[in-house]
């Protein structure tokens, strides 16, 4: 147990570093990357650019920047002042990365977190349904359903939403966010939109893969003999062959969640209005601005390993077989 | 006179495929007494599992029709509603499986399917089913059972675990216990321990005996009567000793050909039965062995019934061929010397 943490630890930071790494490189080959022209806006003096330059360390070896570059993220992350140059800023508006990134996390995670339970719910419901019903009229009609949850981009479903339930018709807050703090049941009401907006993806997804595990499931011989033992239906169903079918659902579960709550979410923050993670991501990357895009990648790698690592661990307590002995 | 605890007449299975409707049973009669090992013997798609299986209403479904009763104790169980039967199905009538490896859900320990077993039909605290678990864990002849309880499946070899299985199927002392080819994945030295564990726990639990099995091998080891299945109809019945010494079926004589013998010269090569088994959907005209019958004439596109056509009245054959010719041609044919016409 404490050799499988250590391990996972030391993966995570081993995986950051890659990231940012890699991060860091791909936006140095970028073609009008260079940080001190831009900077310096339009018609700007050789001298200009130079100070510029020199002031932010633009001009010293790549490696050099790095190592800066993730020390002033370092200080980001410890309380207290720091000076002008002594923390990750935005190249574009100057402005602290990492309190940009905790700014948003309250409405990304109020996001993330109740689109997860409806995702979830509503994927397990629809799975064990149609594969109930399997080959029945309402097998094919939620799997009709499932096919269009699946094929709708979020983009546009998060505009029609908003168009039909918010604008033609105000029975939803037109986007906007309500901390939780501020008035909990404004934060529900303006959140349900963005939730099911995210959340049908998934719950179309879960529901085909759950369909389908279940299916196996059935036809697996201790199904069989869980009926010879006279079990009732319910019974087989819910310990037998929705327990075994669960397994792999938690995998996808973990890293979908994690992705989500790592920035992934940002058209659906985008078309809501709403000021999370995903939302400064996609206001960075639009600018090619390398500080937030390295804050937000990393703040997302994190989410990920971190997750990954839960995964494994739900795992090993699900199935006996991969238990470590 | 013993209890007649099982009478089956006259079992038809049909499912309906897309292909076609399958005859996987076709017109089964049987009898099974309290204290008794019948064996059912057959090759693959015989109808000998869908027979068990039916015994327990595990083929009920909307594409599947049944035929005929199965009589237990004074109830027909294919009329039986679903929720009556589940009474009957691992307290009465218990089945044990082929693949001890696949049977036991891998993510529960052995104790808790065992006691789930017990719970299901028993008004009984969860620490008494698990003391009875270990009890029969013990009985079944699972060491150090107490702590092996606890284990999960995949810690169990899969001699084991049949014995688990087992152990599981006589957690209610049910009157019939079914095994659908217990010994088939198992190695040889552990079939026998199983064949021997299934005879004890006959006689110590008093309960009867279905057994299942492609080899004729096993059923001479345990079984009081034999029943001979090919495309799902009985082509033989008899005792054991009927089977074995005086068989009167060309089928019956092609398995007997195929068990390796050391009591006998050896052949040139191993027999087996020419032909594959026919299609259940599309059954040949008259006898159903015919098209692979070394001994077919002009009699056999009319299909024989079973009927007892030798001394001893208890014991039956489906086939058109004299008793002297049979009893002639016999020996030749089970040393695999007969060849299907061409």
């Amino acid at each position: 147990m404490v050799a499988f943490v250590i391990r996972r630890l030391i993966g995570m930071v081993a995986v950051l570093f890659a990231v940012s790494l890699l991060v860091f490189i791909v936006f140095i080959l970028i073609p009008g990357g260079d940080p001190a022209e831009r900077m310096a806006g339009k018609n700007p003096t050789p001298e200009n650019i130079h100070n510029i330059r020199e002031k932010w360390g633009f001009d010293k070896p790549f490696y050099v920047q790095y190592v800066r570059m993730m020390e002033k993220a370092g200080n980001g992350l410890v309380p207290g002042p720091h000076s002008e140059y002594d923390i990750l800023r935005s190249f574009d508006t100057r402005q602290d990365v990492v309190a940009e990134i905790k700014k948003g996390i309250p409405a990304t995670f109020s996001l993330c977190i109740g689109a997860g339970i409806i995702w979830l719910v509503f994927g397990i419901l629809v799975g064990v349904i149609s594969a109930v019903k399997a080959g029945r009229w309402s097998d094919r009609a939620i799997t009709v359903l499932a096919l269009i949850g699946i094929s709708m981009p979020v983009f546009w479903l998060g505009i029609v939403l908003r168009y039909f339930f918010a604008e033609t018709r105000t029975w939803f807050p037109d986007g906007g966010y309500v901390p939780l703090s501020q008035d909990p049941a404004q934060w529900m009401y303006h959140l349900i939109l963005p939730w099911f907006c995210l959340a049908i993806l998934f719950i179309g997804f879960y529901g085909r893969v759950l369909r389908s595990n279940m299916l196996d499931t059935m036809n697996e011989d201790y199904v069989r003999t869980a009926k010879a033992k006279g079990l009732a239906p319910n019974r087989v169903l819910g310990r037998h062959v929705l327990r075994n079918s669960l397994i792999p659902i938690v995998s996808l579960f973990g890293l979908d969640f994690a992705a989500v709550l790592g920035g992934g979410a940002i058209l659906t923050e985008t078309v809501f209005d709403l000021k999370g993670v995903g939302w400064y991501a996609a206001q960075s990357v639009g600018g090619l601005d390398l500080p937030p895009i390295m804050g937000v990648t990393l703040y997302g790698a994190f989410f990920i390993v971190v997750f990954s690592a839960a995964v494994d661990f739900a795992y090993a307590v699900l199935d006996p077989r991969i238990r470590p002995t | 006179m013993p209890e007649r605890l099982l009478e089956v007449k006259d079992l038809k299975v049909r499912f309906a495929t897309e292909d076609g409707v399958v005859r996987a049973v076709d017109g089964v009669d049987f009898e099974l007494d309290r204290g008794k090992v019948l064996g059912i013997v057959g090759e693959s798609g015989s109808g000998k599992s869908v027979t068990a299986m039916t015994l327990l209403g595990l083929t009920r479904d909307k594409n599947t029709r049944f035929e005929g009763e199965v009589d237990y104790k004074g109830n027909n169980l294919l009329e039986m509603p679903e929720s009556r039967l589940r009474e009957v199905r691992g307290a009465q009538i218990a089945m044990i499986f082929q693949d001890p490896m696949t049977s036991l859900n891998p993510v529960y320990t052995v104790g808790d399917q065992i006691i789930e077993a017990i719970v299901t039909h028993e008004d009984i605290g969860k620490s008494a089913a698990r003391s009875r678990a270990v009890e029969l864990l013990r009985e079944v002849g699972i060491p150090n059972a107490n702590a092996r309880v606890d284990d999960y499946p995949h810690q169990f070899s899969g001699g084991m675990r049949q014995r688990a299985m087992i152990a599981m199927a006589l957690s209610c002392n049910p009157d019939i216990l079914i095994a659908d080819e217990p010994t088939t994945a198992l190695d040889v030295t552990i079939q026998a321990q199983i064949l021997e564990l299934l005879d004890r726990l006959r006689a110590d639990f008093d309960s009867a005996v279905i057994l299942i099995t492609h080899d004729l091998g096993v059923v001479a080891e345990v079984a009081d009567e034999i029943v001979v299945m090919y495309a799902g109809r009985i082509v033989e019945r008899g005792s054991k000793r009927n089977v074995f010494y005086d068989p009167q079926h060309p089928y019956t004589w092609g398995l007997l050909g195929s068990i390796p013998r050391l009591d006998r010269p050896k052949p040139k090569k191993l027999h087996s039965i020419e032909g594959t088994p026919p299609s259940l959907i599309n059954l040949p005209q008259g006898c159903k062995f015919r098209p692979r019958c070394p001994h077919a004439f002009e009699k056999c596109f009319e299909e024989p019934e079973l009927r007892n056509r030798v001394e001893d009245s208890g014991h039956l054959d489906r086939c058109w061929l004299s008793v002297e010719d049979k009893r002639g041609l016999r020996d030749s044919t089970i040393a695999g010397e007969a060849r299907v016409p061409a």
